[in-house]
């Protein structure tokens, strides 16, 4: 079956019943959507199914047969990231970074919308999305923010620079 | 842990009558509608599908209402009945998440087996209330019956098509949640007067909606909101999972019923 992910076309050879997480994950490796609690609790691995939030984990592939898909591979690029992802660097709303892909995409269906969108709308919109680092404050600013246009995604540097070679301290005087 | 998904045989019918055809009398048949219940159940094995009837194109979708009554198609989304006449839309609005809500079904709602570290079918309470008839077919051909029959005989063999109930004069109902990202509804207790009558249930007090009948009848014998809740637990035998135990069910469903009927009026 066909199925279009981030503008790409693919043929999917999974079996029909195959939940779309799965299909992302393994067969088109697509990682960002995560598999987290794998029956619809937690939030993870959500992504936008003809541009709607969608748990990829309760969806056979056989249900969106021809759908276009939409996870965080398609939002930005690091020169160029999207209001979303600026504003969850702007306001520090990433920690362990898990949950992080479903709470975007789940961001990024409400910056689709048009109008205003309220705090309360925004919390109401993200509740079925789990942070077990419970940074739900600074998440809550990041989404509110970008939902209502208050993110200049050209104040972001995103800092590229190769880690590997450097002897990183974490605590100062400790052995690296 | 996730296993590999099996080839199954499915049938994706694009009408009504070609989905009550690929039914038939339902044996060996996995019925996947919003696919937020069976789902999980394929990707941990736990069920595996000989033949599935996936649901989403036979047009089994949508609320219609005509001369005071509302129908309901099978695959309408939970997310489609937040705006049900109450107590079915309060009942609705707090069912998972948005996200869920707008791919789980009323049909899956009604079918759903009883949930093991929390409950299930949250809407049951709402639709006994209410009166609702489900209509429904498989072996033996089409059958219309109240709710609560078809929750009794439980789902297995019957294809549900649509749920159906007179609009009532006023509904309400009252909760227990359990605070979390998304507050998880312990127990819902529903009332709907229609016809004069009222009529009580309950969600999540044990394995399906169950109909409050001594809490009924000490109504309609002229008590009042806190004659009916000392006959609250009649009916019932609270159950214990994760979320409360059978001891606080016990405790908090009469506080249910009469704040349920306090705000009936």
């Amino acid at each position: 079956m066909r199925l279009t992910v981030n503008g790409t076309e693919h043929d999917v050879l999974s079996p029909p019943l195959t939940p779309l997480l799965q299909v992302l994950r393994e067969e088109l490796s697509i990682t960002s959507p995560k598999a987290g609690c794998q029956q619809g609790g937690c939030g993870a691995c959500t992504v936008l199914v003809d541009g709607e939030p969608r748990r990829s984990c309760l969806t056979p592939i056989a249900s969106i047969e021809g759908a276009s898909v939409a996870t965080v591979e398609g939002l930005g690029t690091p020169e160029e990231l999207s209001p979303v992802q600026a504003a969850f660097h702007e306001h520090y709303a990433a920690q362990c970074g898990f949950c992080t892909s479903g709470f975007m995409m789940a961001a990024e269906a409400l910056v689709q919308r048009d109008g205003e969108t309220s705090r309360e709308e925004v919390i109401e919109a993200l509740s079925g999305h789990i942070c077990r680092c419970t940074g739900y404050v600074k998440i809550i600013d990041a989404v509110t923010a970008a939902v209502n246009g208050d993110v200049d995604t050209a104040r972001v540097e995103v800092d590229q620079s190769p880690r590997g070679d450097e002897a990183v301290t974490l605590i100062p005087g400790s052995p690296a | 842990m996730a296993v590999p998904v099996e080839a199954t045989d499915v049938v994706a019918p694009s009408s009504l009558d070609a989905a009550v055809a690929a039914f038939a009398d339902g044996s060996d048949v996995t019925i996947v509608g919003g696919g937020t219940i069976v789902l999980p159940e394929i990707t941990h094995g736990r069920v595996r599908p000989r033949r599935a009837l996936l649901l989403g194109g036979a047009g089994l979708a949508g609320v219609r209402s005509e001369s005071g009554r509302t129908t309901i198609g099978a695959m309408t989304s939970v997310a489609d009945l937040e705006s049900a006449p109450e107590p079915l839309g309060e009942a609705a609005r707090h069912v998972a998440d948005a996200e869920v809500r707008a791919q789980a079904t009323i049909g899956g709602n009604l079918c759903a087996p009883p949930g093991v570290e929390s409950p299930r079918g949250d809407l049951q309470a709402a639709l006994i209330a209410l009166g609702a008839d489900v209509r429904s077919t498989g072996a033996g051909g089409e059958r219309t019956e109240p709710v609560e029959a078809f929750l009794a005989a439980g789902p297995e063999g019957r294809l549900v098509l649509e749920v159906s109930f007179a609009d009532p004069e006023a509904g309400a109902s009252a909760s227990v949640r359990r605070p979390h990202a998304h507050a998880y509804t312990i127990m819902r207790v529903c009332a709907a007067r229609t016809g004069g009558e009222v009529r009580l249930a309950v969600s999540g007090a044990g394995p399906r909606g169950i109909r409050l009948k001594a809490a009924e009848a000490a109504l309609a014998g002229g008590g009042d909101a806190a004659a009916a809740a000392e006959r609250a637990v009649d009916d019932v035998t609270p159950q214990d999972d994760a979320l409360a135990s059978a001891w606080y069910r016990g405790k908090t469903l009469p506080v249910l019923v009469r704040r349920a009927l306090n705000d009936l009026g």
